[in-house]
């Protein structure tokens, strides 16, 4: 299981990326993995909206399960990574790269100090 | 009845399990109210069950006995007699949902075929393998648009030209928490464009009747355009036999459509079970409730079909499915693919048009006999609206007297119209009981 | 093998059926409302009933073979019923006809009526809802409509046992609840602490699977159902596992508020491969008047010389009407068959016998199957289709190698709470050679499952086409034959 040096956790597996006041998130090699075949992403929110931390961008399916991805941090939506609607094996094959989901102009960048870092993600107990 | 033990393999069954008697198994059951008497009637065997089920079947008077003049959603059609014949197969009918594909490929491929049957006939991308009837159909639209807008908007507008029947399911099932309902109580005379000026950004849905209750057929392409331009979906509920003549609801843009799918090899039944026939564009299939099947390949590379997109629905979604719909109708489109198989393009057309025909010759003849008139000057299809010069409850049990159904008394859901009736002429009317109608409508009306 | 499909097999120009000429003058309708095309197949009728007998022989039906899959109770369908419902006194009657033509089908639906009531021990019995999930909404909506009624309008929390069916969060959720799951105890019951502290007042009632899933009678029933009482919150009872209580134990005798009714399980209805089922609703005396309208009444009682007037009635709150016309009359004919050829002993027998099958198999994989709740059981319990020294088979290799042996698999991974859950319901229409066969299967592949996994991953061997490509299915979305003639 990859989990990136660069990158802050949710229990949740979702990641996040951040650079300066922006954040790029997307769902971690582990819960990818989980799903099997991802074959949908529906977007559950627009671009311009602002989401608390906690609530749901998007929501991603297999033909077994079905996940909603939360947002690790608040803010604005910035950027909606529509190109997957189309492709969303990309999420299987590059979790990490091309298949990150939304970007978000963080409201709260303390947030994510309350985020796992790679090592406390690694051994953490998932739950699925 | 129906339990094969003999004693000898009971003893050694409770010996297997470890316990003395049947009552044992029972043990973590309350011990009040245990195993009391049930005020039922003695048992009887089959041969007397079905002799005292005849006894009551023959107290009813049929559409057999009687010519059936009623429409109001439920049509008296002809069924060709081998769609039954294939319905009574065991392997159809006695088979569970298709979740195990390897040895349901029967169920699917027949499910895939009445997809794409409703497909072609309504001029949709995609159907799914149905719901329970026409008026759940319906409110199964206002759910999916309200999910594919994610509660965002909250406006619905329902023509007052829908049936009462699937207004009051709607309103059954879609909780007024919050969202809100136009346009259905609008003069009942209202053209399509009365809706116009209620279609605002809020609005998720539209939904109107073709032809509607009224018997009217509407071109609702200007409609759908006036809607999309708010984004706001369009829905449909049709008469699926129309659609032998009639343009399709995909040929007018429409949304989503949805339908009352008796008319097409589903007997009457006193009520049930009928068919709710849903269809919508390819881009709304993931909020569609219900099951789907779709095409694939096995593990050697043949064709074979499979329950799909199956992650929309209650077992996986569980609260947050569109709806929570698990049994949906198998037999029923069984029954609509074998119908319309037999029929095919020719026989379709043959129908819609004998209905239509004969509907026209009924309303002529009718409104020819002075203090009777027809109530809309739409067109219409097989069903239609006409005024009387006496109550439509003094005709009926006029007309049943004379062995005659007559047509719906829409004082029954809408009290102001005393005098009007809803009369449907189908295939199984013949020129003769038309003009013996009349005759008895002149005689009534004196 | 593969059959083509009825638009790769239609001739253009061929007939399968004709109707009479007209014997009216030729209407006109208006150019713009005429369509265009109409892609459909054109076969003879011997095309049709060829291609559809012989897909109808790559189907598996109770009629072939046992059924055995949990929670489905795929008992046999006596062909009596299929010859009762097409009685044409009952196939040829119109819904809206006048209800002075209709007394022997009212009559019919009263009585089924009455002996739900009496076989539940609810109070009254609306025959409307179309399916089990359909009941379940009808029941939600009811206490939903109870409460409101009451101005009681906080109460939105309806509690869920992970033991419960499927559809009972989604129903919920669609009559506008929210959802708090409870978890079940080490003996499968549902957990009392929990329970207890999720009852407050803004709970809306509690949805209970009763056998659970897990084919468990809750060991504290009558505590629960006083919980849930004392917090202010209604009781709905889930029926779709009634075929373990027939003349056992009545729901309602313990204050259960709602119940729904499975005919196509309980009352040996058929399931055509999905569906049509019916779902009546049975309530306990304060919640008659919410029932779904219309619900079949007596208007005059009948005298010696003259029979009962039956009638409709609009009850006094009702919640509406949940879909058209009165319920699945077919269905209910053919479970008002069968009851009658039960009576109150022949009812007990049959529930008596389920629950032996279930036990009796229980007790013969015992010894090569975990079974997680190893208690006596109702009418189905569930085992775990996994071995720790055979990691890579799973549950689903399991389900699909009984099919090389000839059975329908069990039930799997439901319940939700069982690792690799294989949920076994064989009803008490089947006799023990039987149930012998099948668990001497189940015994084998737990066999070879050790020694030949492979054998099980790779499986079904035998059966018309082999595991199917679901990605696929998902990721290509055909859900449509290709028309070779559309042209609009």
């Amino acid at each position: 299981m990859k989990v990136p040096d660069d990158l802050k956790f949710t229990k949740n597996d979702e990641w996040i990326r951040v650079d300066g006041e922006i954040g790029t998130i997307g769902i971690t090699d582990y819960a990818q993995d989980s799903l099997s075949d991802i074959v949908f992403i529906e977007f559950l929110v627009d671009k311009g909206d602002t989401i608390n931390k906690g609530e749901a961008c998007a929501s991603v399916e297999s033909v077994k399960a079905a996940a909603d991805v939360y947002m690790p941090a608040s803010g604005e939506i910035i950027e909606i990574n529509e190109s997957l609607t189309d492709t969303p094996d990309l999420i299987n094959s590059d979790p990490f790269g091309e298949a990150w989901m939304v970007k978000v102009k963080l409201s709260n960048p303390s947030e994510i100090d309350e985020l796992l870092d790679p090592n406390a993600y690694k051994t953490m107990e998932h739950e699925h | 009845m129906y339990i094969p033990h003999t004693d000898a393999d009971r003893e050694e069954m409770l010996k297997t399990i470890g316990v003395k008697s049947l009552e044992d198994l029972f043990g973590s059951l309350p011990k009040e109210h245990l195993f009391r008497h049930l005020n039922l009637p003695p048992a009887i065997t089959e041969m007397e069950a079905f002799n005292e089920l005849k006894y009551i079947a023959s107290v009813n008077e049929t559409t057999e006995n009687l010519t059936c003049f009623l429409g109001a959603g439920a049509y008296n059609h002809y069924i060709p007699a081998a769609v039954d014949q294939i319905l009574r197969r065991g392997e159809f009918y006695t088979a569970y949902t298709p979740y195990q594909p390897e040895i349901s490929q029967g169920t699917l491929q027949a499910i895939f075929e009445y997809q794409s049957l409703i497909s072609a006939i309504t001029g949709m991308d995609v159907s799914n393998a149905s719901h329970y009837d026409g008026a759940t159909a319906v409110a199964e639209a206002v759910n999916m648009a309200y999910h594919q807008f994610r509660g965002k908007r909250k406006k619905f507008i329902l023509s007052p030209g829908l049936n009462p029947q699937y207004l009051e399911t709607v309103h059954t099932y879609i909780p007024i928490d919050g969202n809100q309902f136009l346009g259905e109580d609008l003069p009942l005379s209202s053209p399509p464009s009365a809706l116009y000026d209620l279609i605002d950004e809020e609005t998720a849905l539209i939904v109107v009747q073709y032809p509607d209750f009224f018997g009217r057929i509407y071109d609702y392409t200007q409609l759908i355009r006036k809607a999309h331009d708010t984004k706001t979906l369009v829905a449909i509920h049709v008469n699926p036999l129309s659609l032998g003549i009639l343009k399709t609801p995909g040929a007018m843009d429409a949304d989503i459509v949805t339908a009352e799918g008796q008319p097409l090899g589903i007997p009457l039944a006193f009520g049930g079970p009928y068919l709710g026939i849903f269809a919508s564009k390819k881009e709304y299939v993931r909020k569609m409730a219900g099951r789907i099947v779709g095409e694939t390949r096995d593990n050697k590379g043949n064709r074979g079909y499979v329950l799909t997109l199956s992650t929309r629905e209650q077992h996986i979604r569980r609260e947050k499915a569109t709806s929570n719909i698990c049994s949906n109708q198998g037999l029923m489109t069984l029954a609509v693919a074998v119908y319309l198989s037999l029929l095919g393009k020719q026989g379709l057309r043959q129908v819609a048009t004998l209905n239509y025909d004969k509907a026209h010759y009924a309303a002529d003849a009718i409104t020819s006999i002075p203090g009777f008139e027809l109530v809309f000057d739409t067109p219409f299809f097989n069903e239609f609206t006409i005024k009387c010069p006496v109550s439509a409850k003094k005709i009926n049990e006029y007309l049943l007297d004379n062995d005659i159904i007559g047509g719906l008394d829409l004082s029954e859901y809408y009290p102001a119209l005393k005098n009007q009736m809803l009369i449907a002429v189908t295939e199984m009317i013949s020129r003769d009981d038309i003009d013996a109608l009349v005759d008895l409508l002149s005689e009534v009306a004196k | 093998m593969t059959e083509p499909t009825i638009f790769e097999l239609s001739s253009s120009g061929r007939k399968g059926f004709e109707f009479p000429k007209s014997d009216v003058p030729k209407a006109e309708l208006p150019k713009n409302l005429l369509r265009e095309n109409l892609p459909i197949p054109e076969l003879s009728e011997m095309d049709v009933i060829r291609h559809f007998t012989k897909i109808s022989q790559l189907n598996y039906g109770v009629d072939i073979g046992f059924y055995p899959l949990g929670s489905c109770t795929m008992k046999y369908n006596p062909k009596i019923n299929e010859e009762t419902c097409r009685l044409p006194g009952f196939l040829y009657l119109h819904p809206l006809q006048p209800i002075a033509t209709v007394q022997g089908a009212l009559g019919l639906m009263y009585e089924l009526q009455e002996w739900l009531a009496e076989i539940s021990g609810m109070s009254a019995v609306s025959l409307q809802p179309a399916a089990g999930a359909h009941g379940e909404l009808t029941g939600g909506l009811i206490i939903h409509a109870y409460h409101q009624a009451r101005n009681d309008k906080k109460r939105t929390k309806m509690l869920i046992p992970d033991s419960a069916h499927g559809t009972n969060p989604a129903s919920s959720a669609m009559s506008g609840m929210h959802i708090v799951q409870i978890p079940s105890d080490h003996r499968g019951n549902v957990d009392l602490n929990v329970l207890k502290a999720e009852a407050d007042d803004t709970l809306a009632g509690l949805m209970l699977t009763n056998p659970n899933t897990l084919g468990l009678f809750d060991e504290h029933l009558k505590e629960i159902i006083e919980i849930v009482h004392n917090a202010g919150g209604l009781v709905y009872g889930d029926g779709a596992n009634l075929n373990a209580l027939l003349g056992i134990s009545r729901p309602g005798d313990f204050g259960t508020d709602i119940l729904h009714f499975n005919l196509h399980k309980t009352f040996s209805t058929p399931h055509g491969g999905g569906g049509p089922g019916s779902g009546p609703v049975g309530v306990a005396k304060h919640l008659v008047d919410f029932l779904p309208n219309p619900i079949v009444t007596k208007i005059e009682e009948g005298t010696n010389d003259n029979p009962p007037l039956y009638g409709f009635l609009k009850p006094a709150k009702t919640i509406g009407r949940v879909k058209s016309f009165h319920g699945h009359f077919g269905v209910i004919v053919r479970a008002f068959t069968y009851i009658m050829m039960n009576g109150d002993e022949g009812l007990r027998e049959i529930s008596e016998h389920a629950v032996l099958n279930a036990n009796y198999i229980q007790a013969r994989i015992r010894d090569s199957y975990t079974v997680p709740y190893d208690r006596i059981c109702m009418h189905e319990f569930v085992a775990e289709g996994r071995w720790q020294d055979a990691p890579e088979v799973h549950a689903l290799d399991v389900a699909k190698r009984l099919m090389d042996y000839g059975f329908h698999p069990p039930t799997n991974y439901f319940p939700l709470i069982v690792h690799e859950a294989l949920m076994i319901e064989p009803t008490e229409t089947e006799n023990k050679e039987t149930l012998d066969a099948f668990s001497d299967a189940l015994i084998k592949i737990a066999k070879e499952a050790h020694e030949n996994p492979e054998i099980l991953k790779s499986a079904p061997h035998s059966t018309p086409v082999g595991r199917l490509d679901e990605v696929r299915a998902a990721r290509d979305m055909i859900l449509t034959c290709t028309f070779p003639e559309v042209s609009e």
